[in-house]
This record gives C-alpha cells, structure tokens and sequence, in this order.
C-alpha cells in the first residue's frame, strides 16, 4: 500500500507501472484521477488543506477496509495540497486486484469514502475572493451506499 | 489537565487561530470542552453553536460528544471534509 500527501504532482505512469511490475498476479488496475474544475473560468485557484497525521492515517484505514471488502493485491492513494489551478491533477486512486470486479469496486468504495472521511478541505479562489467549497450532501450518500444492509 | 487544540479550514479563520493549549478541569469530555469554548463568546459561540455543522476529533480519531478527554489529547475541531 502506498499512502502519500504531497505538493508535488504525480506521474500516473509511473504509479500505475509499480503496482503490476514485478508481480503477476496482478491482473487488473483501476484508477481514478480526480482533477481541478474550473467551473466555467470562475474559478482561478483551488488551495487544498489538510490535517498532517490524521490524514494520511484516515486514507490508510479507508484502503485497509477495502482490501477487507474486496481481493485487492496493491493500492496507491496520491493526494495533492496546496496551491492547485483548473486542470491540475488533485488525487490519484490504483487499485491492483487478479480480476477487474474487485478492482473496480474498490477503487470507487475508496474514493467515496475519501470524499467524506479523509480531512482534506478545499478553498476556491474566484473574481469574488476565497471561499471555502461546502461539503456536498450527495458524497455523504455516496459513501452510504456502501453500508452494510 | 491540559489539552492541544488544532483548528483547521473555514473554522480556523473565522476563530482566527490555528492552535492553542487549554486546561480544563478533569474528568471531561468532547461536550465539556465545547461549552467552555462556546463561553468565550462572540465567533466561538456563533461558529460552536449547537445545531451547527463541525466535526470534532481527538487524537487524529473522529470523535462524539461524549469521548472523555486526557491530559494531553489533541483535540481538533474542523468543517465537514471537502477532499478529492
């Protein structure tokens, strides 16, 4: 597993390269690569804040439940902070499984709890000034479909 | 007992500070401690007030109302996450 919160960009093929190279029984990867939006031009900066320990402690807790959800071999969660503009890659999420189905899964039951449980908070920078960006009752539902029934 | 409290995001600005050291009467817990914060008044009763949306952790733990607190907790106080 690797966990990493940083300011510096990622190299996607780089990352994805490590979770299958030198292990065949990898079989499938899923990735998600979230980027900044720039809503129409409005917005000009995306500042990224989080909490140095619980983050990086919160993102591992949140793969460890998904491996024991789902047959996963490998995962790599990049989480970038700091001064981020439109297009700017924000998070990368690789989940390496045998199968796609686990993989799949995993990696979107990883982001959806990312969204809601890891302490990461945004602030968008417009011709109006900062604003912090307010949490979003449809990530909090995202990440309850995962509940137990 | 004495406590560090962290602050983070919106709530750090408008509470204007990042950290701070609080002693607090023992035994006490996440409730305790918001009232004695709430009783500073002015933005800490405005931003704490009961109803409102904030999240509380205590030693890098998500944490309820009723979590008692030690001597030596960090105890951080922060909006709903907005990451990813």
């Amino acid at each position: 597993m690797k966990i990493a919160v940083q300011t510096e960009a990622f190299d996607l093929n780089a990352e994805v390269s490590a979770l299958h190279r030198n292990n065949p029984s990898v079989g499938a990867i899923a990735t998600f690569l979230g980027t900044v939006r720039g809503e129409s031009g409005q917005v000009s900066e995306m500042a990224l804040e989080h909490y140095p320990g619980m983050t990086e402690k919160a993102l591992a807790a949140i793969v460890q439940e998904a491996q024991s959800r789902w047959a996963v071999i490998d995962a790599t969660v990049i989480h970038r902070i700091g001064s981020l503009a439109p297009c700017d890659a924000i998070v990368l999420v690789a989940v390496a499984s045998a199968h796609r189905g686990d993989a799949f899964a995993a990696c979107e039951f990883i982001m959806d709890f990312l969204k809601t449980r890891a302490p990461f908070w945004k602030k968008e920078t417009t011709a109006a000034g900062g604003q912090w960006v307010d949490a979003r009752d449809s990530d909090e539902s995202a990440a309850q479909r995962w509940d137990p029934p | 007992m004495t406590l560090k409290l962290l602050f983070f995001a919106r709530l750090r600005e408008a509470l204007g500070v990042s950290r701070e050291s609080l002693t607090l009467d023992a035994p006490a817990t996440v409730a305790v401690l918001l009232d004695h914060l709430r009783a500073r008044g002015g933005v800490w009763a405005t931003e704490l007030a009961v109803g409102r949306n904030f999240r509380i952790a205590v030693n890098q733990e998500m944490a309820r109302l009723d979590t008692p607190l030690s001597a030596g907790d960090e105890v951080a106080v922060f909006p709903p996450v907005t990451g990813g």
